[in-house]
């Protein structure tokens, strides 16, 4: 009599197919949208060239293909890694530290990048002396190991390993790393542009170069996290009934921890400290649809690169030829669309 | 009769602060063990050690062996646990609240398959909450959430199951209907219960047998009417306990004395 029911939180096909529509919408539209126009029809039909065997008439010039497949493509797929990774992550920490507040920069991945991208900054300019860009390399190092630093001081607290004295000792690292950086770059005031841009994020840097450097990190990462979701389901119930229902809640979040933090510290690498997307995009998502992370993650996947790709567009665009940072697109734009989601929806915010 | 769940010698210290002294208590298989005492005496310390939520010394014995000699997952096909105050996320439907109880049947990165859905159906009719399957566990009753936690449990199949104050934020209706029905699952399904409980009353008419704790150790234990007595009672909680039959049924109560009553 039961067998056939079905269970009341599934991840719905329309869901999925919705998600993914505006995926495609945002990264065909990203690489339409420029200082010159490319149609749709083009765009899809070069894509299209691409599969081997198969040949479509297109009206793109040689410049054109040179602008849609070596300039406006990678910093979309750019932007949908990134954006990808930011989402997935802040959901995986808002679900492993059961706060709803939780970023992929609470434990300090955001201050140690930051410092490490401002010491590589000031201290070892690009050159092409560099076998490696130092920079992407500091930032990467610099976010893992606030995680590190943060986790070590968390769990050598003499009144207990939890949750919460995990999350303090990641507000104490950030906060002296910021401190260390900002001390840094107010000393060095030639480059404070470059670290202030840096720090704000920016997707203009990109080439494949910088896809390839970050995409096996952020399909790794993603995976683990897909893969392991239901385990975030049994984090809500708190670490002594998740203990008692066959989990180790202290591994299950080392685990997210480290696939969250190791996702973030390699697109922080190459885009900077974009805020505001890990936050924004799994809770719109909950509000959306369910608060379940079986839902919350593979949605705010979807979500997450299509609403930096629209960020990144409106960067580029909003006072062409200038570029607005993206950090800042990310919060003017996405506060009050937050902001209205959180008034009309019905869902929850847990 | 098999011991189901034994505590050995169990010493639990916070600090400097020893609450629980060499505790030693056992039950049977099929049985309901009821831990009373007043508040402090370490009835909650004690149901935690099983679930490994506090750091104890002795042994807590699952079906003669150590619990801590097996892995996680295997504990929780033997025990199921549910706390004092038991966290019900927002958000969360009744329907995937109880399927965490299939949790330990599960490998790390497996999903659900058709027959765990179906315990979980089962559980849900088992306690009158199908209609509620679909509904956010955060915004059930003190009473509809008390079913929830028990589905759960019966989700977990586990053969015993340890419920700190399982009724505690119930009113008396709704607390007799959660042990009368804790009873009937206990005796249709074989488990096996050990659980804290306030209410003394309630204690003496549905717990097989008793442990009565007070400052960190059992002062007695044994059949209700051996332990829940009006001498041992009142040296634990105040002299003015009475235990009263009331057509064969114990009731046990606290008068108020002539002394105060005179203040009025």
């Amino acid at each position: 009599m039961n067998a056939g029911r079905p269970s009341t939180t599934r991840l719905h096909w329309y869901w999925v197919v919705g998600a993914t529509l505006v995926l495609i919408v945002a990264v065909i539209a990203g690489v339409m949208v420029g200082p010159i126009a490319l149609s749709p029809v083009d765009i899809m039909a070069s894509i299209i060239n691409r599969v081997p065997f198969v040949s479509l008439d297109t009206e793109l010039s040689v410049r054109d293909e040179a602008i849609l497949w070596e300039i406006r493509m990678p910093r979309v797929i750019l932007g949908v890694l990134v954006g990808s990774m930011l989402s997935a992550a802040g959901a995986s920490y808002q679900g492993v530290f059961r706060n709803p507040l939780a970023d992929p920069y609470l434990l300090g991945a955001g201050a140690g990048a930051g410092l490490g991208a401002t010491i590589a900054i000031v201290y070892a300019p690009a050159t092409s002396s560099w076998i490696v860009d130092p920079l992407p390399l500091a930032a990467f190092v610099g976010a893992i190991g606030g995680v590190a630093l943060a986790y070590v001081l968390g769990y050598t607290v003499r009144s207990g390993r939890t949750a919460v004295t995990l999350i303090l000792a990641g507000v104490a690292v950030a906060s002296f790393l910021t401190a260390l950086q900002t001390f840094l770059q107010q000393r060095d005031s030639d480059t404070l542009r470059e670290v202030y841009g840096w720090i704000l994020g920016s997707l203009n840097t990109a080439g494949w170069g910088d896809v390839a450097l970050i995409a096996p990190y952020v399909a790794v990462c993603l995976s683990v996290v897909f893969i392991g979701r239901r385990l975030l389901d049994i984090l809500a119930v708190g670490d002594t009934e998740a203990g008692t229902l066959g989990v180790r809640p202290g591994r299950v979040r080392l685990i997210f921890v480290i696939f969250a933090t190791l996702g973030t510290a390699a697109v922080v690498s190459v885009s900077g400290l974009i805020g505001f997307v890990g936050i924004i995009v799994p809770h719109t998502v909950r509000l959306l649809t369910s608060a379940s992370y079986r839902v919350v993650i593979p949605l705010s996947i979807l979500v997450g690169g299509a609403f930096l790709v629209v960020a990144d567009i409106i960067a580029r665009v909003a006072i062409s030829p200038g570029e607005i940072p993206i950090g800042v697109v990310t919060a003017l734009i996405g506060a009050p669309f937050f902001a209205v989601v959180l008034r009309t929806s019905k869902g929850v915010v847990s | 009769m098999t011991v189901a769940l034994e505590f050995r010698d169990i010493g639990v210290a916070f600090g400097p602060h020893q609450v629980l002294h060499d505790v030693s208590v056992e039950v049977d298989a099929g049985g309901w063990l009821g831990i009373v005492g007043p508040n402090g005496a370490g009835k909650s310390t004690l149901l935690r050690t099983v679930a490994g939520a506090v750091p104890y010394d002795g042994s807590v014995l699952v079906e003669g062996l150590p619990i801590d000699s097996r892995s996680q997952r295997e504990r929780a096909k033997l025990v199921a646990y549910v706390p004092q105050r038991p966290l019900f996320p927002a958000g969360m439907a009744v329907f995937d609240y109880v399927l965490l109880g299939r949790t330990p049947y599960l490998g790390p990165l497996a999903a659900e398959s058709r027959d765990d859905i179906s315990d979980v159906w089962e559980a849900l009719e088992a306690l009158h909450l199908v209609e509620f399957a679909a509904r956010d566990v955060a915004t059930l009753s003190g009473g509809e959430t008390q079913r929830a936690s028990f589905a759960r449990v019966l989700a977990q199949k586990a053969p015993i199951v340890v419920l700190d104050e399982a009724t505690a934020s119930l009113d008396v209706a709704a607390q007799h209907e959660v042990l009368e029905l804790i009873d009937r699952l206990r005796k249709e399904m074989g488990i096996t219960v050990v659980s804290a409980i306030h209410d003394l009353t309630a204690a003496a008419q549905f717990c097989g047998r008793v442990a009565l704790m007070d400052g960190g150790r059992i002062v007695g234990s044994g059949q209700p009417g051996e332990v829940l007595t009006e001498e041992l009672l009142g040296t634990v909680f105040e002299p003015s306990i009475r235990v009263i039959d009331v057509d064969g049924s114990t009731v046990i109560v606290s008068l108020r004395t002539e002394e105060t009553l005179s203040d009025q």
